[in-house]
């Protein structure tokens, strides 16, 4: 008699814990349930992409700066972009840390496009000095041409009220929280007004080119201006 | 800005064209270098290791040693070079710092020398980069605790004059510095070894007369055992009243944890003293006995190991209480498992799941008294499963508790948390800090700055030239930039306080936002020779003159072109009046459309069209 009550129970025992052992190995299969933390595979960190500028010749050869100055603009840029280019994200870091109190990354991400000349997401060297020769010892149509490009965001040769709205935008972004006066919502916005009345010629709402070069010779501020950083480097 | 993005700079700068086709406003002039120098390499002999860099690098930092003029003091004229005569190594991590921007702290090396020669090239150590400034935080601690340390073992020297309370409680303290105080600290602990014998001793069975049943040996000579209890409790209070009379905190003695023993171990006798054989509370009085137990615990003052245990079990508490959540998580488990395992079966000791907290216990600690077993088999797979986790359960934190053990000799006893805590914020503050600074950096030469334009416009000579602040060139150009934008943009930056100020009086006010364009103004020169004043009650004037229904004015620029040197003279930092030939200027109420009287005589011309909208500063007075 004792036996069957062993048997019984042990039948039933044994019965209760392959149930338990079964139904866990189902919901792991299922995926349900996963008993250590999966590891992520890291992700192959796609070696850094390395760039090597053109020779020294070449790039004196295209642009209008020394042999001395080229090494001087190399060192500071190798210095902080190891591999070679600034992808947008360095660019903008970099360019950040000018105005500590704004916001620059907009400006900055506009900044790139017109560096980026050929448009490939990253900015070499060749970009970077090209740009810089534009600025610093080109003539004033080729800066002004540069400062169109930059405005034309989408690049189709006019810059329409929404693109000039944008760049005004980034750029009071720049100037933070804190000025004087208090900057309100619809000071850039009036600020593009202007801006167009001044440029927009024949008032069809969009500026081109040719209209831009025209007026900006006009203006004794702009043209001043526009010699301004020639000493810079 | 870190030094390595001035390299950038002049990137920056060229792209500031951008901004000036859309501007309205003309922009200031830049900075010129006065003279520029090509970039030259320079050789630094530190202790006959030649370090070579360009004279560019160290010139980022101009307030350290190596990028001020101080290292002229070095320089060796027939070597052409600086020759430094200390560690090269360290000198290593110095000059990374100019070339990388980030000071680290290597590892090696000690932290004396270390600071000591940050001291000499003029480096404040907060600087240190985030990667190692932890390390050299605690290292500095350590030194310091050290330092301390030392500083004590010297105390045992004896002050030449020290009262007699003094006396006493260094020999408290120190038993081992005279001879009296030695043997106070042997008799006390004779005396608390007695007194603890005595308590065990009291509940022996002593030997017993044939028709008694056996008693305990205090029930069989009361009076022997009272006289030593006695003797025990005189001693303690007098070594207790002793102490108190010569601690030098009187409040700081009693609130510690060694005399909170002391009263305890006395106590009981007292009480009992003055309760006599009262039978409701002799049952309480019994319990208190159990205090005299606590007399043990006076021999911490008499051995180091002992207070150093009580240390480490303080400081491993959160893994004693890791040990025991853990402990009572599984207990709870296997009790209610065992319980229902055992339900079945007849006559079984587990009757209710607390009962089976017991038989868990025991099977988790491994001891297995026997007193209840499982009859099931249910009960005795699920018993064994308990046994075999109990096991691993408690060997997990064991050496964990053992680490921490030795790690109490060597660490700072403070919580780590509290540690962590303060160096995040301390961390923030740096951050924070450095931010603040550039900023305020730009807007303090501002004021400053714009001296240095009227100096060179006026054409003045280098005398005045002291007045400028020497920021270094990079970071003028830096200032012109923002410069720059504020022309572009036609808005000023100001700190947080002046912002908070017009913001509540731009609420008050709500003057329609006519873009102002005053491009075909101010001749020549271009530029804002202005001296502004910002002083506090402006905003107040601002609405005074509003509530006049004046035509809004906010701010007048000023311009002393050609003022005189009396003028130039005059200290910026001051909001105090201006002098500027102006004390002509009454801050009252100016009206416009006519120019304002006040103007300064010489050519200075106010930008005030009076059609236009002005931004227009009014000059305090």
């Amino acid at each position: 008699m004792l036996s069957a009550i062993w048997e019984t129970e042990g039948l039933q025992t044994v019965g209760i814990v392959v149930l338990v052992f079964a139904s866990i190995k189902l919901l792991h299969i299922l995926g349900l349930i996963s008993f250590s933390e999966d590891s992520v595979e890291d992700e192959l960190e796609l070696s850094a992409v390395r760039h090597r500028p053109e020779g020294l010749e070449q790039l004196e050869a295209q642009t209008r700066f020394s042999r001395k100055e080229l090494q001087i603009l190399y060192r500071g840029f190798k210095n902080e972009c190891p591999s070679g280019v600034v992808n947008e994200d360095t660019f903008k870091d970099i360019y950040a840390q000018f105005f500590p109190q704004g916001d620059a990354s907009t400006y900055a991400h506009f900044l790139f496009n017109a560096f980026d000349t050929d448009h490939n997401g990253s900015l070499s060297f060749e970009d970077f000095v090209m740009g810089l020769s534009i600025l610093l010892r080109g003539t004033v149509q080729e800066k002004l041409i540069w400062a169109f490009n930059l405005y034309d965001i989408n690049k189709d040769g006019y810059i329409t009220k929404e693109e000039m709205l944008d760049i005004m935008k980034a750029i009071y972004d720049m100037m933070g929280k804190c000025t004087y006066p208090v900057l309100k919502e619809e000071t850039p916005r009036q600020h593009v007004e202007v801006f167009f009345q001044k440029m927009d010629k024949n008032k069809d709402g969009v500026v081109t080119i040719d209209e831009f070069i025209d007026c900006c010779q006009n203006d004794e501020n702009i043209m001043r201006s526009m010699h301004l950083f020639e000493n810079v480097l | 800005m870190a030094a390595g993005v001035a390299a950038w700079l002049p990137f920056a700068r060229a792209a500031a064209i951008g901004w000036m086709p859309v501007a309205n406003l003309p922009m200031p002039v830049a900075p010129t270098e006065k003279n520029k120098r090509q970039d030259e390499l320079i050789i630094l002999n530190v202790s006959g290791r030649r370090y070579e860099t360009w004279r560019n690098t160290l010139d980022r930092y101009p307030d350290t040693l190596l990028g001020s003029s101080e290292k002229e003091f070095f320089y060796n004229e027939d070597t052409k070079e600086y020759f430094f005569d200390r560690d090269p190594d360290v000198f290593r991590s110095v000059l990374n710092f100019y070339r990388t921007g980030k000071l680290h702290y290597p590892r090696y090396e000690c932290i004396s020398s270390y600071d000591e020669e940050l001291a000499f090239f003029g480096i404040i150590p907060e600087i240190i980069g985030d990667c190692c400034y932890e390390e050299y935080k605690d290292r500095k601690r350590e030194n310091a605790e050290r330092l301390m340390d030392d500083q004590e073992d010297n105390k045992d020297a004896k002050l030449p004059n020290m009262t007699f309370r003094e006396t006493m409680w260094r020999a408290f303290e120190n038993p081992h510095t005279s001879t009296m105080a030695l043997v106070f600290y042997y008799v006390t602990g004779f005396f608390i070894a007695i007194s603890v014998i005595t308590n065990v001793v009291e509940t022996v069975p002593c030997g017993s007369s044939p028709n008694m049943k056996e008693v305990p040996c205090g029930e069989r000579y009361t009076v022997a055992f009272f006289c030593m209890d006695t003797a025990c409790v005189m001693i303690f209070t007098v070594e207790y009243l002793m102490r108190l009379y010569a601690a030098p905190n009187r409040y700081r003695f009693m609130r510690s944890v060694m005399s909170i023993i002391d009263v305890v171990a006395i106590l009981p006798y007292y009480i009992g003293l003055v309760m006599t054989d009262n039978e409701d509370v002799s049952g309480a009085f019994v319990t208190l006995r159990v205090f005299r137990v606590f007399r043990i615990f006076k021999f911490s003052r008499h051995s180091q190991g002992l207070r150093i245990l009580g240390y480490t079990l303080k400081s491993c508490a959160s893994e004693l209480g890791f040990l025991l959540f853990s402990l009572t998580m599984a207990i709870i488990i296997f009790a209610t498992v065992m319980f229902y395992a055992e339900k079945g079966s007849t006559s079984s000791k587990f009757t209710s799941i607390p009962a089976s907290f017991w038989y868990t216990i025991v099977t988790m600690t491994t001891l297995g008294y026997g007193d209840m077993v499982p009859k099931t088999i249910a009960g005795k797979i699920f018993g064994s499963i308990c046994s075999l986790s109990g096991v691993l359960v408690i060997a997990l934190p064991v050496p964990v508790i053992v680490s921490n053990f030795s790690r109490i000799y060597h660490q700072n006893q403070r919580a780590d948390k509290r540690r962590a805590q303060k160096l995040q914020k301390a961390r923030l503050a740096r951050i924070r800090l450095s931010k603040t600074g550039s900023t305020s950096a730009v807007l303090h030469s501002k004021r400053n700055g714009l001296f240095n334009e009227a100096l060179e416009l006026t054409g003045s000579t280098g005398e005045e030239k002291h007045l400028s602040k020497s920021a270094s060139l990079i970071e003028s150009q830096h200032h012109h930039l923002l410069h720059c934008l504020e022309k572009t943009t036609n808005h000023e930056f100001v700190d947080e306080q002046y912002y908070q100020q017009s913001y509540l009086e731009a609420g008050l006010q709500n003057y329609p936002s006519r873009s102002p364009s005053l491009s075909s103004q101010d001749g020549v020169t271009g530029t804002c020779c202005t001296r502004r004043s910002k002083k506090n009650h402006h905003p107040l004037k601002h609405m005074h003159t509003h509530l006049q229904g004046l035509q809004e004015l906010s701010t007048i620029h000023i311009q002393p072109l050609s003022t005189s040197r009396s003028s130039l003279n005059m200290r910026v930092e001051e909001p105090a009046p201006l002098n500027c030939q102006s004390s002509q200027i009454t801050t009252a109420i100016i009206t416009i459309p006519t120019p304002p009287v006040t103007t300064p005589e010489g050519d200075a011309h106010l930008p005030a069209a009076p059609s236009l909208q002005n931004v227009v500063k009014v000059s305090a007075l």
